[in-house]
């Protein structure tokens, strides 16, 4: 079965991102005053194949782990669905 | 005494380490990132750079090099491994030290000579022999993620481990707020292993090791680590 994996990075609540300060800075001088807060992260997709969603999601978690994430400063979640057919 | 630079796709600052060691009377040869033999070094460099143009993340994809695992080796055995800039940061990544690096605070590129004060008692590491504690010196920084982090604990035993060898200060040595240039966690630039024998720094001392090019500050670096194989590669 291949599967696709959407994963997202982002820095950890605890560590200051200033690429986010910057953001929210500039979204509030163009006048959207109601921010309060801007963090950034970034989405990678993997596309895999595995012999099912378990193996697949116990795949995609070590990936994050070993290399998509640097989890002394980053968080990471992910979500994965059946790609589809072609 | 021969230092063993490693080069990965991207790295840009091994031929200054060359240039400044042979300046200062140390052979200097090149290892691929492909290799597997660190043979026949009395020191490893992991110069500065952009390791496969920072992809990911800086030094990520660096650290699974084929040759890490032998620098991981070499590091065990207690030989001396230095990572600057980029080679920090794949040090870091590794796992041979502790702690992150993050962008800079001012999400600026900082390029610019840097007073940066000595840390670490001169026998702490094989790199500091020649320096003294308390000492300030002018290496060169450039970089863009030089924002060093480690968690509470992780940074309370570093500093009580005295593995802190480097911070940035201002011109009379003191690490003030104005003179660290990128957030670095209580002014660091520069860390050691517990042993002491891998050590990390954002500065470039290769950048400053002969007075004709603006400074020879970096020089005591190299002449630290030859001073220490010519010793027999004990902390004296």
């Amino acid at each position: 079965m291949v599967y696709v994996a959407d994963i997202v990075v982002t820095l950890k609540n605890s560590i200051l991102d200033p690429q986010g300060d910057a953001v929210k800075s500039a979204l509030k001088s163009m006048g959207y005053t109601g921010v309060q807060d801007v963090r950034i992260g970034k989405r990678i997709e993997v596309r895999l194949e595995a012999a099912g969603e378990a193996e697949c999601r116990k795949t995609v978690d070590e990936m994050c782990a070993k290399l998509l994430a640097n989890t002394v400063v980053e968080a990471y979640d992910f979500s994965i669905r059946e790609a589809p057919g072609r | 005494m021969k230092f063993g630079i490693i080069v990965f796709p991207g790295s840009n600052c091994d031929r200054d380490v060359q240039t400044a060691a042979r300046a200062v009377g140390y052979d200097a040869d090149f290892i691929w990132h492909t290799d597997t033999s660190v043979d026949g070094y009395d020191c490893l460099v992991l110069p500065g750079g952009f390791s496969y143009g920072d992809y990911l993340r800086t030094a990520a994809i660096a650290r699974f090099s084929p040759v890490m695992e032998s620098v991981a080796r070499y590091a065990a055995s207690g030989r001396p491994v230095i990572g600057i800039c980029n080679g920090f940061q794949v040090l870091l990544e590794a796992g041979l030290l502790h702690g992150a690096m993050l962008r800079n605070t001012s999400c600026k590129f900082i390029c610019k000579p840097q007073r940066v004060r000595v840390e670490a008692e001169s026998a702490r590491t094989p790199f500091t022999l020649q320096f003294r504690p308390g000492q300030v010196i002018t290496l060169p920084i450039a970089h863009g993620e030089g924002n060093y982090y480690a968690d509470g604990e992780t940074l309370a035993r570093m500093e009580m481990d005295g593995q802190v060898v480097f911070r940035y200060c201002n011109d009379s040595g003191e690490p003030t707020p104005e003179s660290n240039p990128n957030g670095s966690l209580c002014n660091i630039a520069g860390i050691c292993n517990k042993a002491g024998n891998v050590l990390g720094m954002m500065p470039h001392p290769e950048r400053a090791a002969e007075s004709i090019l603006g400074g020879a500050d970096g020089r005591l670096l190299f002449d630290s680590v030859a001073q220490w194989v010519q010793g027999g590669g004990r902390i004296a």
